[in-house]
């Protein structure tokens, strides 16, 4: 049915008011910065590192040489490798405290949550302490005499992958918990009951109907993986650089945004395919928490 | 027939909570055996002790002569039926129901055959691919039973199967489980609160009350001889009140209670001065306006309800107890406010011990000494 002048306007108002605060914090904080980030990758320099609005591609053609290709592949292989580790440790870690009936699953709970009420930052950096030559870590090998001289921890890749866990297993975690907690107990019975052993109730019933914990789980390791600079640079010392590094350095140190700009909206895009292969998969977006 | 499952001394105890306490239970092979009984009274703990899913905490359940009480479920030869089905959401109807031979590695066409065959014979035909979320409550029920039923248990254990089911299609399953009971001749354990269900399908009933079996009898036996207070209660309607005898003549004793006496018959275990309860079902009431040989009962009618066949009379006793009395419609019957006489016919009537009946017990020790 066909709505009235006098209807639209009398429901014009109370709609401004409901959705227009929302929209405009979307608009001013989201859709600007997003337009501003993609204008920019197409712009230019001069000699000074000015910005100018010569539009031209040659941002993006700059990021097919050899090197960066090294380190999309270096990136990809970090995040793959994070992403596996925080499933087989967090989905252990999760079931138990899904399944458990008792009192401490509200500290086993709390464990996982704790650690985000502290900057990421702060941790990496306790992290290199721990691990540095003049480490505890180091020290208290030392003098257990199972080593003679410090051994270097610092600046590996897998000091680097070490971090991304650490940081990110929280990630894994708090999806895979929904989906194991959501899980019928009488299903399991059943199973059981059906003459299927644990490991083959595991297979048949627990994984496929815990998959979307896994799927949104790792989506949620596997993005924000590429972007932790800081987990890298300081772990890792420039020696396992990601897609995250180099945008970074194109804002700091090499000063040249358009470049940093245009690295962003391919990270973007990947990420928005990655989100999309989800969703096809049979993702449900809500258990991603966006 | 032998025995098929036998229950033996069985406590279950959750921390300060006495769930079962010392049940003894033998199951024929074959037969239709419910455990009937109010939420908490114990009945599902039993089924799931039978089916492993809990462990006794003393006791021995022996299946086929076996025991098993410290077997996994998937080591037992009997299988479930879930009050909530718990299909597996992500399997196809075909995939839930051949599950069974799946884990026991029986071959693909066998499993196909009997699937099917299965399907058939609980009118499932065509609905091979889709998913449990995709049927109605009544088809995914008949998934449940034919899931289970495929593995060929020996005994079946179904835990409040209808209870999700509208009043209809219960009815309708109540027959049709009964239907497929009576043709696998599989012997089935089946716990519910819904007596009249109980009643329709049962060979056998056990009541369950606070842990522990009332009564275990027939349908009928317990319908018309209810063994304790409890069940007399529980099954049906029933007028019940507690008096003592204070005569016995000829196999008729006369009770009194606080509204006046009653007769009726008297099994050979109870004794004068007894503390006993009478229990009357109201289609077995009747009244009178004139006074009865034998029951001093007084009454005033305080209303009518027609409720189809029959007419329910509440007519209350000078204590403000009410009786219910059925009759059927269309009869002759006294103005509301007059007064009137209920009376039964002695036979119609139950006696029932009384769970306090000690208390006259040492009354009468102190009177004999």
């Amino acid at each position: 049915m066909k709505k009235t002048r006098h209807e639209l306007r009398a429901n014009t108002l109370p709609a401004l008011l409901t959705v227009g605060p929302v929209t405009l914090i979307m608009v001013l904080l989201i859709a600007i910065p997003l337009i501003y980030v993609a204008v920019m990758s197409l712009c230019s320099i001069d000699e000074f590192y000015n910005v100018t609005l010569d539009f031209t591609t040659d941002n993006y053609m700059q990021l097919f040489n050899a090197d960066y290709l090294k380190i999309y592949m270096q990136s990809l292989v970090i995040a793959t490798v994070t992403t596996i580790l925080c499933i087989l440790i967090g989905y252990p870690f999760s079931y138990v405290i899904a399944r458990t009936k008792s009192k401490k699953k509200k500290i086993l709970y709390m464990m996982v949550i704790i650690p985000f009420w502290t900057n990421s930052l702060i941790r990496i950096y306790g992290w290199r302490t721990f691990l540095g030559t003049s480490g505890w870590l180091n020290s208290l090998l030392m003098s257990l005499h199972i080593v003679d001289e410090p051994v270097e921890l610092l600046y590996k890749t897998g000091t680097t992958i070490l971090g991304m866990v650490y940081c990110l297993i929280p990630f894994m975690i708090l999806p895979l918990y929904t989906a194991i907690e959501k899980l019928d107990t009488s299903l399991l019975e059943a199973s059981s009951d059906l003459g299927a052993k644990p490991a083959e109730t595991f297979f048949e019933v627990i994984l496929p109907l815990t998959s979307s914990g896994i799927f949104s789980g790792s989506l949620m390791v596997f993005i924000p993986c590429l972007g932790y600079f800081f987990v890298s640079d300081i772990l890792g010392g420039g020696n396992t650089d990601m897609i995250g590094n180099l945008i970074e350095r194109q804002f700091q140190s090499g000063n040249n945004w358009p470049l940093g700009a245009a690295l962003s909206i391919i990270l973007i895009l990947v990420t928005l395919i990655l989100v999309k292969i989800y969703q096809k998969l049979g993702g449900d977006m809500d258990s991603l928490g966006v | 027939m032998g025995n098929i499952v036998e229950i033996e001394g069985v406590n279950k105890i959750y921390g300060k909570n006495h769930v079962v306490k010392d049940l003894n239970l033998t199951i024929k092979e074959g037969e239709f055996l419910t455990l009937l009984g109010s939420s908490g009274c114990g009945k599902t703990t039993t089924l799931r002790m039978v089916a492993g899913f809990e462990e006794p905490t003393t006791g021995t359940i022996k299946v086929e002569g076996e025991r098993v009480e410290e077997k996994e479920p998937f080591e037992r030869n009997v299988n479930t039926v879930f009050q909530s089905y718990a299909l597996f959401p992500h399997k196809t109807i075909f995939d839930n129901i051949a599950y069974g031979l799946k884990m026991k590695k029986v071959p693909k066409e066998e499993i196909k055959e009997r699937v099917l065959e299965m399907m058939d014979m609980v009118q499932l035909t065509g609905f091979e691919k889709r998913y449990p979320s995709q049927l109605s409550g009544g088809q995914r029920q008949r998934v449940a039973i034919a899931r289970a039923l495929i593995n060929r248990p020996r005994v079946l254990l179904l835990d409040e199967p209808l209870g999700a089911l509208d009043l209809k299609l219960r009815k309708q399953m109540q027959l049709e489980l009964k239907r497929l009971q009576k043709k696998l001749n599989i012997t089935f354990i089946y716990v519910t609160h819904d007596q009249e269900e109980a009643l329709t399908m049962s060979d056998r009933i056990a009541v369950m009350h606070d842990g522990v079996i009332d009564q275990l009898a027939s349908p009928s036996e317990i319908y018309e001889h209810p063994a304790t207070k409890f069940v007399a209660a529980f099954i049906g309607e029933a007028n019940i009140y507690d008096g003592c005898i204070t005569g016995i003549t000829d196999g008729i004793a006369t009770v009194t209670l606080e509204n006046g006496v009653v007769s009726i018959r008297c099994p050979e275990d109870f004794s004068l001065l007894e503390y006993a309860t009478v229990s009357v079902r109201p289609e077995k009431m009747k009244f009178s306006t004139t006074p009865v040989e034998g029951f001093g009962l007084q009454a005033q009618v305080k209303d009518y309800i027609y409720v189809g066949a029959v007419l329910k009379c509440i007519v209350s006793l000078p204590n403000r107890n009410e009786l219910k009395i059925e009759r059927l419609a269309g009869q002759e019957l006294p103005p509301i406010g007059s007064k009137c006489y209920p009376y039964w016919d002695v036979d119609d009537a139950v006696l029932i011990h009384n769970e306090s009946h000690y208390i006259f017990e040492a009354i009468n020790n102190i009177k004999l000494a």
